[in-house]
């Protein structure tokens, strides 16, 4: 659990980050979302002191960060950065078990972490242990920042613009790998992105920041349905809502009895996949195939049109 | 096609060799330069001797030179050692824009005639390039790259170390090959002050109007120069083979 209580930061006369309380729960991913200079990243950085807070405190799991050197309290943290930030002189390896090193783990439990990671990351070892990061392209470079960051199996791991120097599609992937991933570790994830579509695919909570200040922070659907300010709905963008507020729920419940005609939709699907799909089939209908390949009812347009409306 | 300069590189290391352990050997090459029977080939100290003493000297000064240049500029770089940047650049463009002559001149009375004004004058000489070149690899270094080093909790000391100099150790090293190179011909003229250099067989020419002399003695440092140079420049881009040839 990430405990931040009345945070500040100032430089000189200005504030970029004013009294901002917020908790992240363990297990949980939280996305700060805001403009350039909103002090989003600020924010962020001031949880592994990589800034110092001018005032206010931040706890993890309850302690005081300030509780431990920096250097130390880094190692525990992951840090993801826009540009992924590769050691250029080191290879794909001696990236990975970068913190292993400074922890002085022994060779033979580094060795096995970085081929777990790097298999886990869809990377070859035996193919791409000992490659220079310039010799891979941008996505993988990109995994590789994640690896490194995960090495050593931190609790927490910071994400400043992860996915920022992706072309969309290898993006849409990345984005994807990093929830089933988040799923399967279990790591709280503190992302800091300017897209509110991000956020809403990746965070369980939302911050949205503008000026220094938390505007407000909640779960997506929320966000959506009830923005606090002129300023979060501006973000949020009205065109748009119904149709994300569809993309947070699986098409599993959203599934109707009945038998219907047509190319099947997966129940892992996102109502929002779904409604795409009927509406470029032109039918009322289709039907909903569960993981198992078995016709578990039908999803509409009806339905759907329904769930995309603002909650009361 | 490509081991073409690599054999060259090897025939000429050769042929400076054979020319330093059996300079009798090369008597005819030179017998034409001379005039009224003067010898062709020097013959008042030993050529290898001259030139080992040579090489030692330019070895000794580059080697202090690198050491107080690279350690400045790892100082001036530091958030407490950042005040002492113009004082240190102003130092060190001093000891540039010194002539080493002049140097000489000065270092004589003070320490005496040998290999010591010598030594101090490349020494001098020598500081300017490595220390610009230290700090340009320093503080060019990608702010990404540097912002992963923090956070991934290396203390400033293992930033140093495993980061910031391997990622300058190209350009620190382009910096050091300049200065042996220009140390390699400045060396020549300490032996005006008595210095054990090659310049003893060039002075000796130019003396008694020998030309053969003058030129033994310039081709053995240009030889000298353009094999350490290549040296250098292949030892570069082994510190750099990372970065994929492009710098």
């Amino acid at each position: 659990m990430i405990e931040l209580e009345h945070v500040s930061k100032r430089y000189g006369e200005t504030e970029v980050v004013s009294d901002v309380t917020l908790t992240v729960p363990p297990r949980s991913i939280a996305a700060i979302v805001g403009t350039s200079g909103s002090g989003k990243t600020t924010l962020l950085r001031m949880i592994n002191r990589l800034v110092e807070p001018s005032a206010g405190t931040i706890k993890l799991d309850g302690v005081d960060h300030r509780s431990v050197p920096p250097h130390e309290l880094r190692r525990r943290i992951g840090y993801v950065i826009q540009g992924h930030g590769l050691f250029p002189h080191r290879t794909v390896a001696q990236n990975i078990a970068t913190v292993p090193a400074l922890l002085g783990w022994p060779r033979a439990k580094t060795k096995a972490r970085v081929d777990e990671l790097l298999t886990l990351f869809q990377l070859d070892p035996a193919e791409f242990a000992a490659r220079y990061p310039h010799e891979l392209s941008g996505g993988q470079q990109q995994r590789v920042g994640v690896a490194r960051a995960l090495a050593a199996g931190p609790n927490l791991l910071l994400m400043d613009e992860p996915f920022g120097a992706l072309d969309p599609i290898i993006r849409a992937k990345a984005q994807a790998d990093l929830l089933s991933l988040q799923a399967r570790l279990g790591t709280t994830i503190i992302l800091v992105t300017h897209d509110i579509e991000e956020a809403v695919l990746l965070g369980h909570r939302i911050a949205v920041m503008d000026a220094g200040r938390v505007l407000q922070y909640a779960p997506p659907s929320e966000i959506l349905a009830r923005p606090a300010t002129p300023f979060v709905e501006a973000l949020v963008g009205t065109g748009e809502r119904p149709f994300k507020l569809l993309s947070l729920k699986p098409v599993a419940e959203a599934v109707e009895q009945g038998i219907v005609e047509g190319e099947p939709i997966a129940a892992s699907a996102t109502q929002r996949d779904a409604l795409a799909a009927l509406l470029w089939s032109g039918r009322p209908a289709l039907p909903v195939q569960s993981a198992e390949g078995v016709i578990i009812g039908k999803v509409t347009v009806a339905g759907l049109s329904k769930r995309a409306a603002r909650p009361e | 096609m490509r081991a073409l300069p690599t054999l060259a590189r090897l025939a000429a290391l050769a042929l400076l060799a054979a020319f330093l352990m059996r300079p009798d050997w090369f008597e005819p090459v030179f017998r034409p330069l001379t005039e009224n029977g003067a010898p062709a080939i020097y013959n008042q100290g030993s050529l290898l001797g001259l030139t080992l003493a040579h090489l030692g000297l330019v070895a000794l000064a580059t080697a202090g030179a690198t050491a107080l240049a690279v350690a400045l500029a790892i100082l001036v770089t530091r958030p407490f050692g950042a005040e002492f940047l113009p004082l240190s650049r102003a130092l060190v463009n001093i000891g540039q824009t010194f002539p080493p002559v002049a140097v000489l001149a000065l270092a004589v009375p003070a320490v005496g005639f040998g290999a010591t004004p010598t030594l101090i004058a490349l020494f001098l000489y020598g500081l300017l390039p490595i220390f610009e070149n230290t700090l340009t690899g320093l503080t060019t270094l990608s702010p990404a790259v540097v912002e992963a080093a923090k956070g991934t909790g290396m203390t400033a000391t293992q930033r140093l170390a495993r980061v910031e100099l391997p990622l300058a150790a190209p350009v620190i090293l382009a910096g050091i090959r300049l200065s042996v190179v220009i140390g390699l011909a400045t060396a020549t003229i300490g032996s005006t002050v008595a210095a054990k250099t090659v310049g003893e067989v060039i002075i000796a020419g130019l003396l008694s109007n020998n030309l053969a002399f003058v030129l033994q003695g310039g081709l053995i440092v240009a030889v000298l120069a353009v094999l350490i140079y290549d040296g250098f420049t292949a030892l570069g881009r082994v510190a750099g083979r990372w970065s994929g040839g492009t710098s």
